[in-house]
């Protein structure tokens, strides 16, 4: 189906999301489009499938002038949308799953959807059972199940937004040949994305925003740098590979063991020296975040001792641990890191030690105002924490640590950030590093393990590797390992 | 960026849902064949008509304020303690237990009067605790709990009232048998409010608005409101502060029992609590858990309480119509609320 979307404008309050877009993409074109975080894209995205309708502009399908205004209308007018967080049902069984939003009759028809389910299946090569329940499905699993979903409902167009964050290399090439043979059947796909190998690996043509505004059109062969130009405005150069390790053992863990209802983790022993980052590789689930929260004091092993410099801490309740300089950041920055509702100030506040009775007010917003700076934060101390971008949520909850830390245990410390946010993020975990804090971090990116990290461990459905030297390995190895190759 | 105009258009909405609740207490009142105007006119001249009037008012806001301001501590703190009446009521069993207690000892009239106040506050206290064991330890709802607690402390006044406590011959449901007048709370002459409750009201919402406004304990108790998890992993010990707001809450609105026995009924009765927990939780959201226009908000319900009861001799028209008025007021200003963020979202 051809897609023409004709003088997009899009308005949140003061701020101008969508600022006069016009694109047109053609049917069976993977069209990419690609973006800092908060350029634009997931809105144009959402009004093109009925969350958000456009103040100004016009939508055709095939040239036909269309009125979109919910997520419903869209896929009646043959548009599908793929949620980076899967919008689905997990209590639910697959095929259920698979007949929500399918109109018609008033009981389902379980036979006709599991028939539809397996000639989709055959297609594309999925492996889905129909009355799995969707919890048990993984990340990648469940994008499959919408895609078929969207392709039952009859869509002809399938947006993607970040459709690679949290799934495996294996599943991201499945993804990425399942989006192919759309495209070559007549499909039109629009993948939205920040991380440019991807965008250059699969899309026939890329559509790059920046600050609302539609700032280039690119067709291939293409060149990287120009890329990042349009992206950014300028180049950006990752900084140094600086380490600041100092072979002086800070953190130590001894035969520990934690378990819970998914997975054990056996005797883990380790020795963190001050200024050194370890980097957590896996699979989403493999045992990392349950590691990062023993050694947070958060959850209790079930065996073996933990130390920091020399102190035994094991067992002791959580507030201990934040006594000795143990701090955890959490990867849902909503959900656990941050508190709706309240606003930056009372963020820094209360991450601050108490002192006295009453809040010191100017003091307060003295802080505020400082960190906000030091951080780059857009957003004003007034700011309530659920208004600020993904980004600035992520800075802010990096403002929140207190000085000085000893150890620094972080979930997914840039998801979702572009490369800008980044290699900003990082600079001022290095500067923690070379104050003597011990970083421990988890990522889906390969890349970002490699680059930052002293030492890596691998984790595999609960099994944790020997402490790997960064400089001595490489992606596909860290990649065969991630797969459970060689333990 | 909050725009210049948005302090205006609030402000209208706010009057519009003014203006709906009184058209729909309005119509109410047609369909039951009595004149608004007339009905609006009594409710006037019969809360703020005399100065003795107006003193009723007062004694009616006393307890009312209490119980909201010690609903906005749990409010606060993300608890919907529904349990409040239960806690007012248990207020007064425990202030008339230590009055009973101690009425015939040597001790000074104004000591046994403040041990009644004590007593009151630990009654509730009491309480609450029940509510916050089952929530915290039991997983129990406190919606749940506080419901039940209310059904347990209304049978447990009924059964005090009619059985050990019951008036010399036969119990009824006027009461214990009432105090001597050196324990009642002193009056201004005349009147039937006493300057002692009008300094337990008014110091309790000081202190409430000081401590939810300005001071650390407020500031912990809105971040365990808001995200538990989020509060925990700070540093801030959640369960002390749910234990915290629901022992707060209990003990002004064991206060307002106390009130309510030592100031107004100078005994025990069956409905000692008037339903003022549930009428400080529809204050509660009028205005939006913030403490700071509690005090007017809570007098504005008194009056209309208090100048709705000569409505049946008036009017022949049941007093609960103050009920319909403060219940569509709450309602439409929380639908008006809902209406503005729409329209504001759009566009």
């Amino acid at each position: 189906m051809n897609v023409e979307l004709i003088n997009i404008h899009k308005w949140f309050g003061p701020v101008h999301a969508n600022d006069g877009i016009t694109l047109h993409i053609p049917s069976g074109v993977i069209q990419g489009l690609l973006g800092e975080n908060g350029a634009g894209k997931s809105t144009l995205m959402k009004i093109l499938s009925g969350f958000y309708q456009a103040d100004e502009g016009e939508i055709r399908l095939d040239g036909k002038p269309v009125k979109i205004e919910s997520p419903a209308d869209a896929i009646r007018h043959g548009v599908g949308m793929l949620h980076q967080d899967p919008l689905d049902f997990p209590p639910m069984r697959v095929v259920d799953n698979l007949l929500i939003g399918h109109r018609g009759g008033l009981f389902p028809n379980r036979a006709e959807a599991i028939r539809a389910m397996q000639d989709l299946q055959a297609r594309f090569g999925f492996n889905i059972d129909p009355y799995a329940y969707v919890d048990t499905l993984t990340v990648g699993e469940r994008q499959q199940l919408e895609i078929m979903r969207l392709l039952w409902l009859g869509a002809r167009v399938l947006i993607l937004d970040e459709p690679t964050t949290g799934i495996s290399a294996n599943q991201k090439e499945k993804l990425f040949a399942t989006l192919r043979a759309l495209a070559e059947q007549g499909m039109t796909v629009i993948f939205v994305s920040h991380k440019l190998e991807e965008v250059e690996e699969l899309c026939h043509r890329v559509a790059v925003l920046r600050q609302g505004r539609l700032v280039g059109e690119v067709e291939p062969p293409y060149r990287t740098e120009d890329l990042v130009k349009l992206m950014f405005g300028k180049v950006v150069v990752p900084e140094d590979k600086t380490h600041f390790d100092s072979k002086e053992p800070l953190f130590r863990l001894e035969n520990l063991s934690i378990e819970d209802y998914r997975l054990q983790i056996r005797d883990v022993t380790l020795t963190v020296h001050r200024g050194e980052v370890i980097g957590l590789a896996g699979m989403e689930g493999s045992g990392q975040r349950q590691f990062l929260q023993a050694c947070a004091g958060i959850i209790r092993p079930v065996a073996g001792d933990i130390y920091l410099d020399g102190k035994r801490l094991t067992g002791r309740p959580y507030r201990d641990f934040l006594e000795a300089g143990i701090t955890y950041v959490p990867a849902a920055r909503l959900e656990e890191g941050l508190i709706p509702g309240l606003t930056l100030t009372e963020h820094f506040v209360l991450a601050e030690p108490q002192e006295g009775f009453v809040v010191n007010r100017q003091k307060a917003a003295a802080l505020t105002t400082q960190r906000i700076a030091d951080f780059s934060i857009k957003g004003m101390p007034t700011s309530t924490v659920e208004s600020l971008s993904g980004g600035n949520q992520q800075r802010a909850l990096l403002a929140m640590l207190r000085q000085p830390l000893n150890l620094l245990l972080l979930e997914h410390p840039t998801r979702g950030l572009d490369i800008e946010s980044t290699i900003w993020i990082w600079g001022k975990l290095k500067e923690r590093c070379r104050q003597g804090t011990a970083i421990i971090f988890t990522s889906a990116d390969l890349e970002e393990i490699l680059h930052y990290s002293d030492r890596i461990l691998v984790f595999f459905g609960g099994k944790v590797s020997q402490p790997i030297e960064a400089t001595k390995t490489s992606v596909e190895e860290l990649g065969q390992l991630i797969g459970g190759k060689g333990f | 960026m909050v725009k210049a105009s948005s302090r205006w258009t609030n402000l209208a909405f706010q009057l519009l849902a003014i203006v709906l609740a009184l058209a729909f207490t309005s119509l109410v009142m047609i369909l039951a064949k009595a004149d608004p105007l007339e009905a609006y006119r009594n409710i006037v001249v019969g809360s703020v008509g005399s100065v003795n009037k107006f003193s009723d008012v007062l004694v009616a806001w006393v307890p009312l304020l209490l119980a909201t301001s010690g609903l906005l501590v749990t409010y606060t703190a993300g608890l919907w303690n529904i349990g409040v009446e239960g806690q007012i009521t248990l207020g007064a069993i425990f202030t008339t237990w230590a009055l009973r207690v101690l009425q015939d000892s040597t001790l000074s009239p104004g000591l046994i009067i403040v041990i009644g106040f004590l007593s009151g506050a630990l009654g509730g206290m009491l309480w609450a605790s029940v509510v916050a064991f089952l929530k915290i330890y039991g997983g129990v709802n406190e919606i749940f709990g506080g419901l039940g607690m209310n059904f347990v402390a209304t049978a447990l006044t009924i059964w005090l009232i009619f059985g050990p406590w019951k008036r010399p011959g036969i119990g009824s449901m006027s009461g214990t048998e009432p105090f001597k007048e050196a324990l009642w709370l002193p009056t201004f002459t005349g009147l039937r409010i006493s300057p002692w409750s009008l300094v337990v009201g008014i110091v309790g919402i000081a202190v409430i608005y000081l401590l939810l406004q300005g001071t650390y304990f407020g500031l912990k108790l809105k971040a365990v409101g808001r995200n538990r998890r989020a509060a925990f992993l700070l540093g801030i010990p959640t369960t002390q502060y749910m234990w915290a707001a629901f022992l707060l809450c209990g003990l002004f609105a064991g206060l307002a029992g106390a009130v309510q026995v030592l100031g107004v009924y100078h005994r025990l009765i069956p409905s000692i609590s008037s339903g003022y927990g549930f009428l400080g939780m529809l204050v509660a959201m009028l205005i939006n858990y913030q403490p700071t226009w509690a005090a007017p908000v809570a007098l504005f319900f008194a009056a209309l309480n208090i100048g709705s009861i000569q409505l049946p001799i008036v009017m022949k028209l049941d007093s609960t119509l103050s009920g319909v008025l403060q219940g569509a007021l709450v309602l439409a200003v929380l639908l008006m609320d809902g209406v503005r963020q729409r329209i504001l979202r759009r566009r």
